[in-house]
Order: C-alpha cells, then sequence, then structure tokens
C-alpha cells in the first residue's frame, strides 16, 4: 500500500464531481470474530468488493527466538510449543530433530514411533480445528461441535500421556520425557474408531455441501508455480496439484516407513485446499495406525538421560510437515548450553504473506473463507 | 361513546396481541437453543429451571438491566428511532394474522395485502439502524439488509399473489377456508418452496442471514446496539420468524384446519413445526454470499415466482382440475431443483472424478505415491 487514499478502481465518465465511487476503508480486526487470534487486516473495499488488504501482524509477538538464546536446550522445548498452539507435538520434533542433528543422536526406536504417532493424531486434531473455525467462517455453525469433539478426544490422550491437553513438553532431545502410561494402546485403540467416525461426520457435513461449495470453489484460486514463488508450503502448496510433503520428499524420523498418499487438489482455491486438509486426516488415522502395530518395547530416551548438554559448535537446519505446512528450524551453537541463535520458519507466517495476492478480486464475504483457508496460528505467526 | 368502546376494544385486543407475542418470543428462544444444542452433540439450556425453561426470561433480564450504550458519533434521533420501526412494523402485522376462526384482531377483507405492505416497513429500520450507528459494519449491513430484503420481498409477493389467484380472496379467513379439503401445499408445492425459501431470506435466517452475519459484517446494523436497544431487534427478529411460519400455515399448510382438536392448538402445531424447520436449516448451512444471494433471488426466484403466478392464473382461467396444476407445479420444481442442484455441486463432481481417476492410474502402475 504506497498511498492509502488513491483510488484504484477507474471513475466512470461523466460522474459529477462529488459523486465517484469512494473506496471505504475498513479496519477488521485484531478484535473480530473470524480474525483467528489477534490479526489485523485493513481492508480497502468497494462497496462489497476487496480492492486492497494490508495486514497487520505482531500483536501476538513475545520474542521467541530471542527467549530461546537465553534458555537450556531441554527448556527450549517448552517455547516451541507456545508458538504453533495447535500442533505442539509437531512443533517439539522439529526443535528436538535439530539439536540431534547437531550432536549426531541417535534416537530410540520406540521413541520415534511414539513421537510419530503423537504427532499424526495432533495433525489431526489441528486439521478439526480447521475443520470447524472454518464452517463457522463460512456461516455453518454445527461442523464446530462436532469437529471439537474429536478433537477433545485426541487431547484427552495427549493429557493421559504427557500430563497436559496443549502445552505438553513431553518430547526431549533424543527421547521422550518419560513412557507413554502402561494402557497406551488399549486408549488408542479406543480412540481410533471414534476418531474415525468424528473425522467422518465432520467431513460429512460440510465438505460436499451445496452451499459451502458454492462459498469456497472457484474463491482465490492459484496455480502451483505462483504459490512456489509465494513460498506457500503445505496444504496450501497441495491444492494447487503440486505433490509436495516433506514426509515424503525428505523423509524425516521414520516417515519413509509408512505407506500413505499425499492427497492433492486441482484447482488451488479454497474448497481444494479444505479438501486436501480433510483427506489428510484419513492419511493420517492410516499412518497412526501402522505405527501402532509396528510399536515395539524398549527405552524411550537416549544414552543421554536428563543431563545438561552442551552441543558441538555448529550449526543445523532441519524441516519438518507440520500441520500448516513446512516448518524450519536452524540452530546456531557456541559449544555452550544454550543455542546461540534460534530461527525458525514458520509455516503460517509464510503461507499468510501471500494474502494480499489470494485477496485480489474478491468479495468481503470470502476475504474471511480465505483467511479461514490458511489456516494460520498467530501464535506461530508472531512468535 | 360507541367509539371510545370500540376504542377501548381495540387497546385491549392489541395488549393481549402484545403478551402472547412475547411469549412466544420467550418460548422460541428456548425451543430454538434447545432444537441446535440437540443438533450440536449438547444439550442446550438445563440450569435454569426445568429443562432451563427460564433461560429466555434471565436473558431478558440480563438484556434489559445491562447500560444501553449509545455511540457519541451516531445520529441520535436515527438511532433511537430505527429500533421503533422495526418492532412497530413486526407487531402491526399481526391484526389480522388470525390463530384461529375468530382467534383475530380484525378480519381485514384485504389481509395478506396488509400483511405484505407492513411487513416492508422494517427494512427501512434496518437501514437506518446500520445508517444512524456511524459504525462501517453497520452501514455494510444496513445497504446488504436493503438489498436483500427488497429482491425476496418479490417472489413473496408474487406467490402470495398465486394463493390469492387460487383462493380468489385476500382475506385470510377465506384463504384458510378454501383449504378446507386439501391445502395448497399439495396443489402449489412450488408455491411452497418458494414462499418458505423467500420468508427464510425475508427474516435474515440462514442460510440468508447475510445483513447480520457474524463471522464478516459482525451482526452487520446491530452492532452498535446493546441492552434493551438491542433487545428490541432482537424481539422482532423472533416475531418476523414466527410470523413467516403462521403465513407459510395460512397459505399453504391449510391454516387452523385439523380434525378434533380445537383450531389454535393446530395452528400452533403446524406454525412450531416450521418454525423448528427454520430452526434446523440452521443448525445445517453455511451462509451464502452476497452476490450469490442476489444472482439467486433475481435468476431463480422471480423467475419460479412468476411461472406460479402463471400457472395459478391459468388453472383459473380455463377452470382445470386441482391436480393438473400439482403437476405443473411439481414439475417446475423438480427442473429448477435439478439444475441448481447440478450447478451448485459441479465443480466439485469435477475434482472427486479427477482424483478417481488420479487413483485408478496409481493402482494401475503401482507406483506408491
Amino acid at each position: 500500500m504506497t498511498d492509502p487514499t488513491a483510488i484504484t478502481t477507474p471513475i466512470p465518465e461523466g460522474v459529477p464531481e462529488g459523486t465517484q465511487p469512494v473506496e471505504m476503508l475498513l479496519n477488521m480486526g485484531p478484535q473480530h470474530p473470524s480474525t483467528h487470534g489477534v490479526f489485523r487486516m485493513v481492508l480497502w473495499v468497494d462497496g462489497e468488493k476487496v480492492v486492497d488488504v494490508e495486514p497487520h501482524i505482531g500483536y501476538l509477538h513475545r520474542g521467541s527466538e530471542k527467549l530461546c538464546e537465553g534458555e537450556q536446550y531441554h527448556q527450549v522445548v517448552t517455547l516451541f510449543d507456545r508458538m504453533d498452539y495447535i500442533g505442539n507435538f509437531n512443533n517439539e520434533l522439529a526443535y528436538c530433530m535439530a539439536v540431534e542433528k547437531l550432536m549426531g543422536l541417535e534416537v530410540p526406536e520406540r521413541a520415534e514411533y511414539i513421537r510419530v504417532i503423537l504427532c499424526e493424531l495432533n495433525r489431526i486434531a489441528s486439521h478439526l480445528l480447521y475443520v470447524g473455525t472454518m464452517g463457522l467462517d463460512a456461516g455453518a455453525m454445527t461442523p464446530v461441535m462436532f469437529s471439537f469433539r474429536g478433537r477433545e478426544r485426541v487431547q484427552a490422550l495427549f493429557e493421559a500421556v504427557s500430563g497436559a491437553r496443549m502445552m505438553h513438553n513431553y518430547f526431549r532431545i533424543g527421547g521422550l520425557k518419560e513412557d507413554v502410561p502402561d494402557n497406551f494402546r488399549q486408549l488408542v485403540d479406543e480412540l481410533m474408531p471414534l476418531l474415525r467416525e468424528d473425522v467422518e461426520q465432520s467431513d460429512r457435513i460440510l465438505t460436499f455441501n451445496e452451499i459451502f461449495l458454492s462459498r469456497l470453489k472457484d474463491v482465490s484460486p492459484i496455480s502451483a508455480d505462483e504459490a512456489i514463488a509465494l513460498g506457500l508450503t503445505g496444504p496450501l502448496l497441495r491444492a494447487c496439484g503440486y505433490e509436495y510433503d516433506v514426509r515424503k520428499a525428505q523423509p524425516y524420523s521414520i516417515y519413509d516407513r509408512f505407506d500413505f498418499e499425499v492427497p492433492v487438489g486441482l484447482d488451488g482455491d479454497c474448497w481444494d485446499r479444505h479438501w486436501v486438509r480433510v483427506q489428510e486426516m484419513y492419511q493420517s488415522l492410516r499412518i497412526v495406525e501402522q505405527a501402532m502395530a509396528q510399536l515395539s518395547e524398549g527405552p524411550v530416551a537416549s544414552s543421554l538421560g536428563r543431563r545438561l548438554i552442551r552441543p558441538p559448535a555448529g550449526e543445523a537446519y532441519v524441516r519438518a510437515e507440520n500441520p500448516r505446512g513446512e516448518i524450519g528450524v536452524y540452530l546456531v551453537s557456541d559449544g555452550t548450553d544454550r543455542p546461540y541463535r534460534l530461527k525458525v520458519r514458520p509455516p503460517s507466517f509464510c503461507n499468510l504473506s501471500a494474502l494480499r495476492r489470494l485477496l485480489a478480486d474478491t468479495w468481503l464475504a470470502d476475504s474471511v473463507v480465505v483467511l479461514g483457508s490458511l489456516d494460520i496460528v498467530l501464535g506461530e505467526v508472531d512468535r | 361513546m360507541s367509539f371510545l368502546i370500540s376504542l377501548a376494544w381495540s387497546a385491549l385486543g392489541l395488549a393481549i396481541m402484545f403478551a402472547v407475542l412475547s411469549v412466544v418470543v420467550l418460548s422460541m428462544v428456548w425451543l430454538e437453543r434447545k432444537a441446535l444444542g440437540r443438533l450440536q452433540l449438547r444439550y442446550g439450556p438445563t440450569r435454569t429451571g426445568l429443562f432451563g425453561l427460564m433461560q429466555p426470561i434471565a436473558d431478558a433480564v440480563k438484556l434489559i438491566i445491562k447500560e444501553d450504550i449509545i455511540p457519541d458519533d451516531s445520529e441520535k434521533a436515527i438511532f433511537w428511532i430505527a429500533p421503533v420501526i422495526v418492532v412497530v412494523s413486526a407487531f402491526v402485522i399481526w391484526v389480522t394474522i388470525p390463530g384461529g376462526d375468530s382467534v383475530v384482531i380484525r378480519h381485514l377483507p384485504l389481509g395478506l395485502f396488509y400483511i405484505i405492505a407492513f411487513a416492508v416497513i422494517g427494512i427501512l429500520g434496518l437501514v437506518l439502524a446500520g445508517w444512524g450507528s456511524a459504525n462501517k459494519y453497520g452501514i455494510m449491513g444496513g445497504l446488504r439488509s436493503a438489498a436483500q430484503l427488497i429482491s425476496y420481498e418479490i417472489p413473496v409477493v408474487l406467490v402470495a399473489a398465486a394463493v390469492a389467484i387460487l383462493a380468489q380472496s385476500l382475506e385470510m379467513r377465506e384463504i384458510v377456508a378454501q383449504q378446507s379439503t386439501y391445502p395448497y401445499l399439495l396443489v402449489l408445492p412450488l408455491g411452497f418452496v418458494i414462499f418458505f425459501i423467500a420468508g427464510l431470506a425475508e427474516v435474515g435466517r440462514t442460510p440468508f442471514d447475510i445483513y447480520h452475519a457474524e463471522s464478516e459484517v459482525v451482526g452487520g446494523p446491530f452492532v452498535e446496539y446493546s441492552g434493551a436497544h438491542w433487545s428490541v431487534f432482537f424481539l422482532a427478529e423472533y416475531i418476523n420468524t414466527f410470523a413467516i411460519a403462521a403465513l407459510t400455515t395460512l397459505l399453504f399448510l391449510g391454516g387452523w384446519g385439523g380434525p378434533a382438536l380445537p383450531d389454535v392448538v393446530w395452528f400452533l402445531f403446524k406454525t412450531y413445526a416450521v418454525v423448528l424447520v427454520v430452526f434446523w436449516v440452521r443448525g445445517t448451512f453455511p451462509r451464502l454470499r452476497i452476490d450469490q444471494l442476489m444472482a439467486f433471488a433475481w435468476k431463480v426466484m422471480v423467475p419460479l415466482s412468476f411461472y406460479t403466478v402463471i400457472i395459478a392464473a391459468v388453472y383459473r382461467f380455463y377452470g382445470l382440475p386441482w391436480w393438473s396444476l400439482t403437476i405443473m407445479s411439481a414439475a417446475g420444481l423438480a427442473v429448477a431443483g435439478w439444475i441448481i442442484y447440478r450447478r451448485m455441486t459441479g465443480p466439485a463432481r469435477r475434482v472427486a472424478e479427477v482424483q478417481r481417476q488420479l487413483a485408478a492410474r496409481r493402482a494401475a502402475t503401482g507406483a506408491r505415491t
């Protein structure tokens, strides 16, 4: 936005002075029911059409990256919990992998499996939250109740495992904090059919609803080339038909041992993004089932134990597939017990940067839906 | 002297109407919360009284004792008068909406005309509310409501005209009496569907709750209203919903006609059934976008309602048997419904088809994705 007062739509010939169409500046957020937290959009609207948008972020800035430099390596896990607070386990995994890569640590087999199980369940819980809020953004109030039932069930399992429903602080460098409870297998076996039912129900109530379709289909389509140029990752990129998933493209942890598909869309519009996320939930269920079948007994922490760690001086960059896209963690160590520098590439932040392009030529009501289809988490955008 | 007596009777009638409608609104609030709760895996209110029956009263008390905030920049007079216009237009139409053969304040010979004419005035209140509250969301909501309600007024009027052609009367009592053998739902199914859908739009119910869309314009015209002022809008909205349900009952479901039970009971039973369908729709559908809403009005509803008027007139003019009208109406409904369904689901069926082809290709090549 160069000149906020500039009128970008051409004024028709013969319109008398003082009655030209004037664009209205509409401030949306940070207190607005559908900006998913404390995000603020300044919209220039011409009637119901969005002419331009200026996103404002930073209302939730806590300086997480700087805080990481003052904490010991084990303590940093809690800060990663609080970045993407919908996909906590995935975030913890990314950080732990970075330190493990720097130290060359081997993670025990059982710990890897439990990590994958928890991460995939977290992906389902995150996508369920997305389905619910997408329904609310489109004006349907029931899907959120159905999807939250499934999310609650997953969170109950997380609580049984880690003691916390959201900020788990459960993954440790080189393994896990402690082994899962004795009845873990029973808990998961009870959860899986219920969770599959929840996913199916929240899929059926919304995805092919005629009004939902007409609201989301062909809204802000984007080509794969443009999506890559804008740095979109995750479901947003896959919705354009580009099959890119870090779990397949550069398998980390033990993802190469599982048989799953990467769902892709066609047109890269809002409905395809929704559809890709829904299909991903089914694939995550497949991964969890396979991982549970392969899960064996054994230690869950590396030989390191709980000692204070001092990784060798150097740097490491890892990437992982979060529910929202590709997270990158760049870690620089100077050999002390605290990170020298820790830089995160948060998927929400990079996806959000495409907002202005995505909102071109949309309606005011679409701006809410498009923002919902980006599925941002402000804790991660602002850090 | 006789003038004074009739005035006193009118005042008494209006007071009774006001009391009855207030009770109706309270019952609808409770019913909506319970019905939505059941649709959404919840219980709805349970704490206030038996089955949460006192919840609407608790809500009302809370709303009335809340501070009534009037924004500094608002046009005070317009801000004050807008809720009054909305609620008065919501109440006055009930003068001639009968709840039974004799349960009415005044049987007007032009009752249907009167109802439709006065129902439109509420739009003015909504536009003024949006304009007067000096809020951009309010202005957007007010303009949306003007566009939406005026567009959907046309199908409502035309279908009501078709019903009037069938009944050859505009008096509600006569229209109901004409339906004693078979309700107009069977004669004019297309008209029923149009009237119900346009009625939903008229009262701003999901999927047409665009002018007060929570996720976009945050309440639209009501965004700056609070406390008692807001509760007046709320009251009017529920009365209007009940009025549309009552009109649907009277025009298409045979009014208070029914065996065994008193006529008022039948009327209330049918009306509340329609109200429950309105709540059911609210618990199921997302919201349309404003351009889709307008396109639906002018490209679908208006032509179909013209068709309804024409077939009703043809039926009357040539004195055809009544089931011929049913066939014409149902055929129009089926054709229109099929076309709309194909159009709305077309893009998604394309995606699903491509996915099927992809899966088939993967299965053929045996490639692991």
